[in-house]
């Protein structure tokens, strides 16, 4: 099981996966915005979603869990 | 003179616009978003009013509100700053439909300069230099292979209404161009509103070079020297100097003419940036856009002239005459100025967060523009730019020296800053020696 977690203080511009889906290392799973930058969140290994913690316009803290790959 | 303004925008330019308007007597009123209530802009200004949530287009970009705080508060014009509504006609003309003063440049002047691919053809009929491009908006992956096909590469794909160097790219051959073309469409029509896209032949080592320039309330258009603003990340300025230590005097006079016909074009009024490449191997240049406001970096054109942009602003507006002998400008020394962003020094990630410490460097030479102060929280809603590190020397290398001291001086805790960055940048060979171009952080920064 891999966490996927935000690496600062942003907003969910986009989200690209959908829950259960199958991912690769690397996918892009979700865009992220902060400070007129996009920030796109990735895979860390494959395997299913089978959890993902935010909405496109959530705003997430740094250390955050984004999403779940088992 | 103006006895009121409102200032359209937050952060150090804000603050740096309030000043002046404090200097001259004129009532100062200030806006703010609620992320920002807290700023030093906001305690700066003679009256603030909070005009909405963080998100800039609940706020910052909210026409309707902005307005209805130059009402409420009897302001008689608006200084936009750069950036948010700066560039943007409709609002120009809105403020001037209310009666108002409107701070900035003609909006048909805004509106031609606005769309990058009718400015190239504009300047290239007033006989200014354009490099090979578009003369009208690509609309597909397929058209823009053809484009680049004509143009030859390595072409920059760019969005037309764009700025801030975002959905830019540079493209090397016919592999990387649709990916870069649906790129900078999405981001076109996501920032801009606009998807319309040019292509223009991307010049290897270039410098990026601007000229400053006024037009008059007479309807004359000077220009006020060169900025060098090759050091970028992410086609985003970080540092900048004047003089360019790339620009001879040749060059330096063909530059400064063309930056004057440009302005002409257009009908000009008040302070507006042209900006150019230079081709470091042929020792030529071509325009690369206007923008039509006071730029970011304008603090380097200030130092070394002594002259307040924004007062010229302000007295343009008024239609009144600038505060100096248009013939008579004497550019003395060197300056520069670097961007301190809340982002980490080495990938340049966003970094907001809470300023715990803030002790700004002094001395001689030394000018801080800062939009922060301890206890300050930087949200993500806005761009990184926490204050600007300006220095002033007779020579490059004392301007130099002061900004490693400055760097070295400048203490900011609680969030990540790119000063380690600037302390790098100031102590590399290839910074040191004027021999850059716009490629130099990649270098840096491996």
């Amino acid at each position: 099981m891999a966490e996927v977690r935000a690496e600062m203080v942003a907003n969910v511009w986009k989200v690209v996966a959908a829950e259960g889906a199958q991912v690769s290392d690397g996918d892009t799973l979700v865009i992220l915005e902060s400070m007129k930058m996009e920030i796109p969140v990735l895979a860390e290994g494959s395997g299913t979603l089978t959890r993902l913690h935010v909405a496109e316009g959530d705003i997430v803290q740094e250390g955050d869990l984004i999403a779940v790959i088992e | 003179m103006l006895n009121s303004v409102l200032v359209a925008n937050r952060g150090e330019i804000a603050r740096r616009i309030l000043a002046t308007a404090r200097r001259l007597g004129i009532r100062a009123v200030a806006v703010y978003s609620e992320a920002d209530a807290d700023l030093p802009f906001v305690a700066d200004a003679d009256e603030a009013v909070p005009i909405g949530p963080p998100p800039p287009a609940q706020s910052y970009l909210d026409v309707a509100a902005v307005l209805a705080a130059a009402r409420r508060t009897g302001a008689a014009a608006i200084h936009p700053g750069y950036g948010f509504l700066a560039e943007n006609p409709a609002f120009a003309r809105q403020v001037l439909a209310e009666g108002l003063i409107w701070v900035g440049p003609p909006p048909g002047a805004i509106e031609q300069m606005g769309d990058k691919i009718n400015a190239r053809n504009l300047m290239a009929a007033a006989g200014v230099p354009v490099a090979a491009g578009s003369a009208e908006p690509v609309t597909s992956a397929a058209a823009a292979t053809a484009e680049a096909a004509r143009i030859g590469y390595p072409v920059m794909v760019k969005a037309a209404a764009g700025g801030g160097g975002i959905g830019m790219s540079a493209v090397a051959g016919p592999a990387g161009l649709a990916a870069a073309f649906e790129t900078a469409r999405t981001r076109a029509e996501r920032f801009f509103g606009d998807p319309a896209i040019l292509l223009e032949r991307y010049i290897e080592r270039a410098r990026h070079v601007e000229v400053q320039i006024l037009g008059l309330a007479d309807g004359r258009v000077i220009a006020l020297g060169e900025r060098d603003c090759s050091v970028q990340r992410r086609h985003q300025k970080v540092a900048e100097e004047t003089p360019s230590p790339g620009v001879g005097n040749e060059l330096r006079a063909r530059m400064l003419a063309a930056a004057v016909q440009a302005g002409q074009a257009v009908g000009y009024r008040g302070a507006g940036t042209v900006e150019c490449l230079v081709d470091t191997a042929a020792g030529d240049f071509v325009f690369l856009e206007m923008n039509t406001r006071l730029q970011v970096e304008h603090p380097v054109t200030e130092l070394v002239t002594g002259i307040d942009l924004v007062e010229q602003q302000f007295r343009i507006a008024a239609g009144e005459q600038v505060s100096f002998a248009p013939d008579q400008v004497r550019p003395r020394g060197h300056a520069l100025e670097l961007r301190i962003y809340a982002e980490d020094p080495v990938r340049f990630l966003p970094s907001p967060g809470t300023i715990t410490q803030w002790e700004e460097p002094a001395g001689p030479g030394v000018r801080v523009d800062a939009g922060y102060t301890a206890g300050n929280k930087v949200t993500p809603f806005y761009d990184p730019l926490l204050a600007k590190l300006c220095v002033h020397g007779q020579g490059r290398a004392e301007a130099l020296a002061r900004a490693r001291a400055a760097v070295a001086a400048f203490g900011i805790a609680g969030l990540r800053t790119n000063l380690p960055f600037h302390a790098d940048l100031l102590a590399s060979e290839e910074f040191r020696s004027g021999g850059y171009d716009t490629s130099i952080v990649s270098r840096l920064r491996p």
